[in-house]
C-alpha cells in the first residue's frame, strides 16, 4: 500500500503464526494488517483512537492499531477478531453470545468489541457490568446503544419467543469476515484524494492542471467539473437536484470538493492538498438560516424565493380561534444544533470496469437511486452502471445520498483502472449530511379539561448548501409536528432554508425529532398548567382509531399510542414515586426526575409511490433463493424480509438462501429509510412467498394448507390427500434458473396532500412512548440517565430480538441528541470534539412491545426505525425539569448550558 | 529516513543529537495530530528504552520513566498521594490508549487538556531532562516544564527521561475529579487534583491542587491551598471555597466543551470534592 523505501521488514506473530513483512518507518498497524497481510478484519473508523473499531491485541494487550507503529509490533503477538474467533474458545463463545442477543447490528464496532471483551474474559471469568464498561469503553457503538453489548459479554439470559431470532447474517460481523466499503478494493489499487473548499464560500481558479499532473510522480488523473460527462448535479429529489459533483468557479460550504487527484497509494497518503494549484478567495458567507432570509445575505441558488428552499403546510380547523377560546397556552421558541450521523465506518467504495460496464462498490443504503444519480453524472445508460453494496457499517439516513461513488465512477472511467476512495473520518464529518438544526416556534392551548384547543407551529429548518432531503424534511415536519394527538384546530409551517454549511439530508427521523421536543416539552407545561398528570393529558389527548389526524386521515385500525401508554404506566408512577422519595431526602446537589416523550412516524414515502420488489425462486437444485434488495445497514431487514417470506411460503427460515441487493440480480426493494423495509418491503416479500407457495402447490393441485419441506434437491408438499415430491431436477430452468417462481411488488396506498396538507399521506404510522429517568447534578449541571422505559408500538413483531435493537439503538441516538451531540462545522469534525454516548451513558432499558396490527402490514407489522429515536430526547428534557424545574429550550442541554439555567433559576 | 527504536538511553540520545527525528512513544497524540499529506516518518521511538521505563522507589522519593504507560501506573502499588494520578490514569482515553500511551508524551504533548498534568503538579513533580552525551541531565519543576500551549522546556537534542515526585510530596491522600459532557473518552471541560494531608485531628494540615483545562497549562493554586489549611473537610461550605481570589492563576477559555463562566463557576466545585475525596481517602 505504501511504496516509500522500506527497511529489511519485521517479524511478529499475527493470529499464531509468524509474518515477516516490509514496512515503511512510521506506518501505522492497522495500515500494515489491512494492506499488507489482508487481515481487513481489523476496521478502520477514525485513525485517531476515537473509536477504537481497529482494536487488535498485542501480547495481550488491547491496543489501537491505528495508533501503533507497525514497528511496536516487532518480536511481539498481534491477535486480531478474526483469530481470535478462528483459535480462542472463549472468543467463540462470545461471537454466539453476541449473535444471540443481537449485540452485533452494522458489525463495524464488532470486531473492536469483540477484541476488547475477549482480553477482559482473559483475566475476568464473569465481569461484573462496570469491569465490562471499563473494558469496552474505548469502542464506539452508533447502532446498539451498548446494552445487548454489555448483555452478550455477562451471559445474561437470551429473549425466549421463537421469533426472537438471531440475525442470519451475524456469523460474518462476529468472526470479523463481513466486506464493508473499505473491505473490498485489492491492495495497490489506485486511490482518490479529494481537493475541498477551507471556506464556507470560497471562489477558487485552478492553475496548470494538466502541467502539474504530467509534473507529479505517481498521479494518474486530475478530475474536476470539466470531466463530468454528464449532468454535474446530484441529488435526492425531483426539482431539486442542485448539488455539484465538483464545485464550478465557488464553493457552497467548507468541504465541498472541486478537483479529485488520482494516483499510487504511496502518492495519495503523501499528498498534501494544500500543494494542489487552486487560488482561494474567500467570500461573505451566511450560516444562520434567519440571516439567511435577511435581504442583504448572499444567494446561494437561483430561484424565486431567496434562500427559502421549499415549504411545506398543514392546516385545519381555526387555530386563531382555538388558541383564543383555550383556557392556558403555553408557547416557545426553541432550537437545535446540527447532529452527525457518526456512524463508525467512513462512506467507503471501490470503482472497476469491467468489459466496459461500471461496477461501483460501496457502503449506501439506496443502490437503485445511486444508479440513478450516476447515470445522470456520467452520462451512461443505466445498462452500463452496476451497483453492488457492501457491507453498510451504520447509515441512518446519510448513506442514502452519494458521497464516495461519483468520483469512484470518473476516476474509473477516466484512468480505465480499478480505484478506491475512503472518507477521513474529518471529510465524512465536514462533507456528508447532517440532521437539520431547527429553530421552532410553538404556541398551543388547552381547556380546563386538558384537552388541546387549538396549535400553532412554525419552523425553519437549516438545510446547508444543498436541498438533499431538506424538501422531505419540510414536508414530514407540518405532518407530524402534532404528535399522535388530536389536534382539530392546527396550523404548521416549516421551511428549508439554504445556508454555506454542509448539507443536512435525512437522519433517522427526518426532522420530527426537532418538532418532538419542542411539542412534547410544552405538553408537560400544559398539563402542569391544567394540574394534569403528563402521561394522563396525553392519553386525554391521544389518537385513536377512528379519530382523525391534523391531515384530515382517520384510520379505522392500528392507532397504538394509548397502548404504549397504558403499557408504560406501571413503570411512570413507580419511578414518579420514587423520584419524589428520593429528592425529599436529598441532601447534596443530585435531584431525580422523570419524564414522558410520545412519538409517531408514518412508514414510507410521504404521498409517493416507492414500492418495493422482492423476486424469489427454486432451482433445479432444489435451492431456495430469496432476492432481497432491502438493504441491511445493521437494522435487520436480511433477517426480517427472510422471516416473513418464510412464514408466507410455509418453510423454515433455514432453507432461505439470501442474494442481496446488487442492481445486476436483484430487483429494486427501495431505499432504506423512512422506517419503511418490515412494512413495504416485507408486504412484497410476504407477496412473492405466497405467489411462490401458489405455484409450487399448484403443480401437484395440493390444497392450500399443505405443507411444505425443502431437503436436499427435494421438494415435498403434503396436504390430507397425502404427499407429493417433487424432483426439482427434472424440471425446465428459466432463464435466472428457476423451476419455480414469484416476483411480487407491493407499494403503500396513500392519497396527495391538498395545499391545506390535508390527505393521507401515509399508509400506516407507529407508535412510541418513552420514560427517562434522570440524575441531575444541579451543581454542576451533569445528567445522567439512569433508566429508560420505551414502548413501542410495531403492529406484529416479526422478531422481537431485532425489534429491541431498534428500540435500544435509537434511545441512544436521542440521548446523544438530549445532552451531548452538537457538530459545529470546522471545530468539531472528529469523534472526540463531537461527541457520541458512549458504553457508559446509555443507561439500561426496558423495551415493551406493543403489538396493535396495522392493516396493511405484512401480519400486521410496522415499522420501527425512526420511532425509537422520536420520544427519547423530549422524555429526557422532561426529566430534567422534573427534577430541577428548569427548561432548557436548546439541544443539547450540555453541562454549561442546564448550569447557567439553574444557576437563572436560583439554584447555588 | 529510518525508524529508529532503540532500547538503551545512550543509543537513542546519540541518535538525537544527529538531529532530524522525530521523537515518538505511544503515538497516541502524535498520529491523531498527522495533517492530510503528512507520513510519520524520520522517528526515534523511545517507548523501549529500558531506562525510561517503570516506576522506582529511590532515596529521595520516586522516579516514573516518561516512557511509563498509563497502564503500568495503574498497576503499581504506590501510596495514596498517587491515587489521583492513576484516577487520571483510568481516564486518559480508554484501556487501549492507556496500554500505549506514556506519561512523558502526555507532558512533551502539553494539551491544556492533559490530564496527567494536574495530579503531577499536586505531587510537586520535577521533569528529568536528558541530552547527549547521556551523563548530561537537568532537572526542571513540571510547573515550568510546560510553558505553554504545545510548548515545552525542551532544546534540540533534549529529551524527557523520567519525572521525579520528591517524597515529601507521598504524604496524605489525594483524588482526581474529571468534568465532561459523557463519561468516557472525554476530553475535561475542568479537572481538578487535590493531594491532603489531614491525617491529624482531621483538620487539613496540608494541601496542594492543581487544576487543568482552565488556562493555557494546568495550574497549582497556592491561594486555595492556604486557605484549606485548619479545615475539616466538612468546612468547605459555598463560602469559603467561593472567592474568586483562590482562582486568580486560572484564565478559562469559551471552546465547544463549556463557557469559560461555567469553567469559573464548576472550579471551587470539582475542587470542594477533590479535597473531600482525598481527605476521606487517607
Amino acid at each position: 500500500m505504501d511504496g516509500r523505501p522500506t527497511e529489511p521488514g519485521i517479524s511478529f506473530t499475527l493470529n499464531g503464526a509468524p509474518v515477516h513483512v516490509s514496512v515503511a518507518p512510521g506506518e501505522r498497524l492497522s495500515d500494515t494488517l489491512r494492506e499488507r497481510l489482508e487481515a481487513r478484519d481489523v476496521k478502520i473508523g477514525c485513525n485517531a483512537g476515537d473509536c477504537g473499531a481497529c482494536t487488535v491485541l498485542l501480547d495481550d494487550a488491547p491496543v489501537c492499531a491505528c495508533l501503533t507503529t507497525a514497528h511496536q509490533a516487532a518480536g511481539r503477538q498481534v491477535e486480531t477478531v478474526a483469530g481470535l474467533t478462528a483459535a480462542d474458545p472463549r472468543a467463540q463463545k462470545l461471537a454466539r453470545r453476541f449473535e444471540a442477543h443481537g449485540a452485533a447490528q452494522c458489525g463495524i464496532c464488532t470486531p473492536g468489541m469483540m477484541v476488547a471483551a475477549t482480553a477482559l474474559l482473559r483475566t475476568t471469568e464473569t465481569p461484573d457490568e462496570a469491569e465490562v464498561e471499563t473494558a469496552l469503553a474505548g469502542v464506539l457503538c452508533r447502532c446498539t446503544g451498548y446494552r445487548k453489548i454489555i448483555d452478550a459479554v455477562r451471559d445474561a439470559p437470551v429473549r425466549g419467543e421463537p421469533t426472537a431470532i438471531p440475525r442470519v447474517d451475524g456469523a460474518a460481523k462476529t468472526s470479523g469476515a463481513e466486506i464493508f466499503g473499505d473491505d473490498v478494493a485489492p491492495p495497490e489499487t489506485l486511490e482518490i484524494a479529494l481537493v475541498r473548499s477551507p471556506f464556507p464560500r470560497g471562489a477558487f481558479t485552478f492553475g496548470e492542471l494538466d502541467y502539474w499532473c504530467a509534473s507529479t510522480p505517481g498521479i494518474a488523473a486530475v478530475l474536476t467539473a470539466d470531466d463530468v460527462p454528464g449532468r454535474n448535479l446530484f441529488g435526492v429529489i425531483p426539482g431539486f437536484i442542485d448539488q455539484p459533483v465538483f464545485a464550478v468557479g465557488e464553493t457552497r460550504f467548507r468541504g465541498e470538493p472541486v478537483a479529485a487527484v488520482v494516483g499510487a497509494p504511496s502518492t495519495i497518503r503523501a499528498f498534501d492538498p494544500s500543494t494542489f494549484p487552486v487560488a482561494w478567495d474567500e467570500k461573505e458567507s451566511v450560516s444562520d438560516p434567519v440571516e439567511a432570509c435577511a435581504d442583504p445575505a448572499p444567494r446561494l441558488h437561483g430561484g424565486p424565493d431567496g434562500n427559502r428552499m421549499c415549504r411545506g403546510f398543514v392546516a385545519c380547523g381555526d387555530v386563531a380561534a382555538a388558541l383564543d377560546r383555550a383556557d392556558v397556552t403555553v408557547s416557545g421558541r426553541f432550537t437545535t444544533g446540527f447532529v452527525e450521523h457518526a456512524y463508525i465506518e467512513p462512506e467507503a467504495g471501490f470503482a472497476r470496469l469491467v468489459d466496459g460496464r461500471l461496477e461501483v462498490f460501496a457502503c449506501t443504503q439506496a443502490p437503485v437511486m445511486d444508479l440513478d444519480g450516476l447515470q445522470e453524472i456520467l452520462g451512461l445508460e443505466p445498462t452500463q452502471i452496476r451497483i453492488v453494496p457492501t457491507g453498510v457499517g451504520g447509515g441512518f439516513g446519510s448513506k442514502l445520498d452519494l458521497s464516495v461513488q461519483p468520483y469512484l465512477a470518473l476516476a474509473a472511467l477516466k484512468t480505465g483502472a480499478p480505484v478506491r476512495l475512503t472518507y477521513s473520518r474529518v471529510e465524512s464529518m465536514q462533507s456528508t449530511t447532517k440532521r437539520h438544526p431547527a429553530q421552532i416556534d410553538l404556541m398551543i392551548g388547552a381547556n380546563k379539561d386538558g384537552l388541546i384547543s387549538g396549535m400553532a407551529f412554525s419552523g425553519l429548518f437549516n438545510t446547508g448548501a444543498y436541498a438533499s432531503w431538506g424538501p422531505t424534511v419540510a414536508n414530514r415536519v407540518p405532518i407530524h409536528a402534532s404528535g399522535p394527538y388530536r389536534v382539530a384546530d392546527y396550523r404548521a409551517e416549516a421551511q428549508g432554508i439554504y445556508t454555506h454549511n454542509p448539507p443536512a439530508g435525512a437522519f433517522r427521523g427526518f426532522g420530527v425529532p426537532q418538532s418532538g421536543i419542542a411539542q412534547e416539552t410544552l405538553f408537560d407545561e400544559l398539563a402542569e398548567k391544567v394540574g394534569l398528570d403528563p402521561l394522563e393529558f396525553r392519553l386525554k389527548n391521544v389518537l385513536r382509531n377512528g379519530t382523525p389526524t391534523v391531515c384530515g386521515q382517520v384510520m379505522e385500525a392500528g392507532v397504538g399510542i394509548a397502548a404504549c401508554l397504558d403499557a408504560l404506566r406501571p413503570a411512570w408512577e413507580k419511578a414518579r414515586a420514587d423520584a419524589q422519595r428520593f429528592n425529599a431526602d436529598a441532601e447534596g446537589p443530585l435531584r431525580r426526575g422523570v419524564g414522558i416523550g410520545v412519538g409517531w412516524y408514518g412508514c414510507g414515502n410521504t404521498s409517493m409511490p416507492n414500492p418495493s420488489t422482492i423476486k424469489a425462486g427454486i432451482r433445479a437444485d432444489g435451492t431456495l433463493v430469496l432476492h432481497q434488495g432491502a438493504t441491511d445497514i445493521g437494522q435487520g431487514s436480511n433477517t426480517v424480509i427472510s422471516q416473513i417470506f418464510a412464514r408466507a411460503l410455509g418453510v423454515d427460515l433455514t432453507a432461505v438462501q439470501l442474494v442481496g441487493p446488487d442492481t445486476d440480480v436483484t430487483p429494486d426493494a427501495g431505499k432504506t429509510s423512512a422506517s419503511r423495509q418490515t412494512f413495504v418491503s416485507g408486504n412484497a416479500a410476504r407477496l412473492a412467498g405466497e405467489a411462490l407457495r401458489t405455484a409450487i402447490l399448484r403443480h401437484v393441485n395440493a390444497a392450500p394448507d399443505a405443507t411444505l419441506t425443502t431437503d436436499r434437491g427435494q421438494l415435498t408438499v403434503t396436504d390430507a390427500a397425502g404427499s407429493h415430491t417433487i424432483d426439482t431436477s427434472n424440471l425446465a430452468p428459466d432463464a435466472d434458473g428457476f423451476v419455480f417462481r414469484a416476483e411480487e411488488s407491493y407499494d403503500p396506498p396513500t392519497q396527495p396532500l391538498d395545499e391545506n396538507g390535508q390527505g393521507s399521506p401515509y399508509a400506516q404510522f407507529g407508535y412510541a412512548a418513552q420514560i427517562a429517568i434522570v440524575e441531575v447534578d444541579t451543581r454542576l449541571g451533569t445528567v445522567r440517565p439512569v433508566h429508560i422505559v420505551a414502548a413501542h408500538d410495531v403492529g406484529h413483531a416479526i422478531n422481537p430480538l431485532l425489534v429491541e435493537g431498534q428500540v435500544q439503538g435509537g434511545v441512544a441516538q436521542g440521548l446523544g441528541m438530549a445532552l451531548m451531540e452538537e457538530y459545529h462545522p470546522g471545530r468539531t469534525e472528529n469523534l472526540h470534539d463531537y461527541l457520541i454516548p458512549t458504553i457508559g451513558d446509555v443507561p439500561p432499558i426496558d423495551t415493551l412491545i406493543v403489538e396493535e396490527p396495522d392493516p396493511h402490514g405484512p401480519y400486521g407489522a410496522k415499522g420501527l426505525g425512526e420511532h425509537a429515536l422520536i420520544p427519547t430526547a423530549p422524555a429526557i428534557l422532561n426529566a430534567i425539569s422534573h427534577a430541577t424545574g428548569v427548561r432548557v429550550r436548546h439541544v443539547p442541554v450540555t453541562p454549561a448550558r442546564l448550569r447557567a439555567a439553574l444557576k437563572e433559576a436560583g439554584y447555588a | 529516513m529510518p525508524y529508529l527504536a532503540p532500547t538503551s538511553a545512550a543509543d537513542a540520545l546519540s541518535a538525537l543529537a544527529a538531529g532530524g527525528l522525530r521523537v515518538v512513544a505511544g503515538c497516541t497524540d502524535v498520529y491523531p495530530s498527522l495533517r492530510p499529506g503528512d507520513t510519520l516518518d524520520a522517528v526515534l521511538d523511545v517507548s523501549g528504552v529500558s531506562e525510561w521505563r517503570g516506576i522506582k522507589e529511590t532515596s529521595d522519593g520516586w522516579r516514573i520513566g516518561a516512557a511509563t504507560t498509563w497502564t503500568e501506573i495503574v498497576r503499581a502499588p504506590l501510596p495514596p498521594a498517587f491515587d489521583a494520578l492513576k484516577q487520571a490514569a483510568r481516564e486518559v482515553g480508554s484501556i487501549q490508549i492507556q496500554n500505549s500511551a506514556t506519561l512523558g508524551g502526555n507532558l512533551c504533548n502539553a494539551s491544556p487538556a492533559a490530564d496527567g498534568v494536574p495530579p503531577l503538579l499536586a505531587l510537586e513533580a520535577e521533569v528529568e531532562i536528558a541530552s547527549a552525551p547521556e551523563a548530561s541531565t537537568r532537572r526542571v519543576p513540571l510547573a515550568d516544564f510546560i510553558t505553554g500551549v504545545r510548548q515545552v522546556d525542551l532544546a534540540p537534542g533534549e529529551l524527557l527521561a523520567a519525572i521525579h515526585i520528591p517524597r515529601d510530596a507521598t504524604g496524605g491522600g489525594s483524588a482526581f475529579e474529571k468534568l465532561g459532557a459523557r463519561k468516557h473518552l472525554v476530553i475535561s471541560i475542568a479537572m481538578v487534583a487535590a493531594v491532603i494531608d489531614c491525617s491529624t485531628s482531621g483538620r487539613i494540615a496540608k494541601a496542594r491542587v492543581a487544576v487543568g483545562s482552565c488556562s493555557p497549562v494546568a495550574r497549582r493554586l497556592p491561594a486555595l491551598e492556604t486557605r484549606l489549611i485548619g479545615l475539616s473537610p466538612d468546612d468547605l461550605s459555598d463560602a469559603t471555597l467561593e472567592d474568586p481570589v483562590l482562582y486568580a492563576p486560572l484564565a478559562p477559555i469559551s471552546d465547544v466543551r463549556g463557557t469559560d463562566a461555567y469553567r469559573r463557576d464548576a472550579v471551587p466545585e470539582l475542587c470542594r470534592r477533590a479535597v473531600r475525596a482525598a481527605c476521606v481517602e487517607d
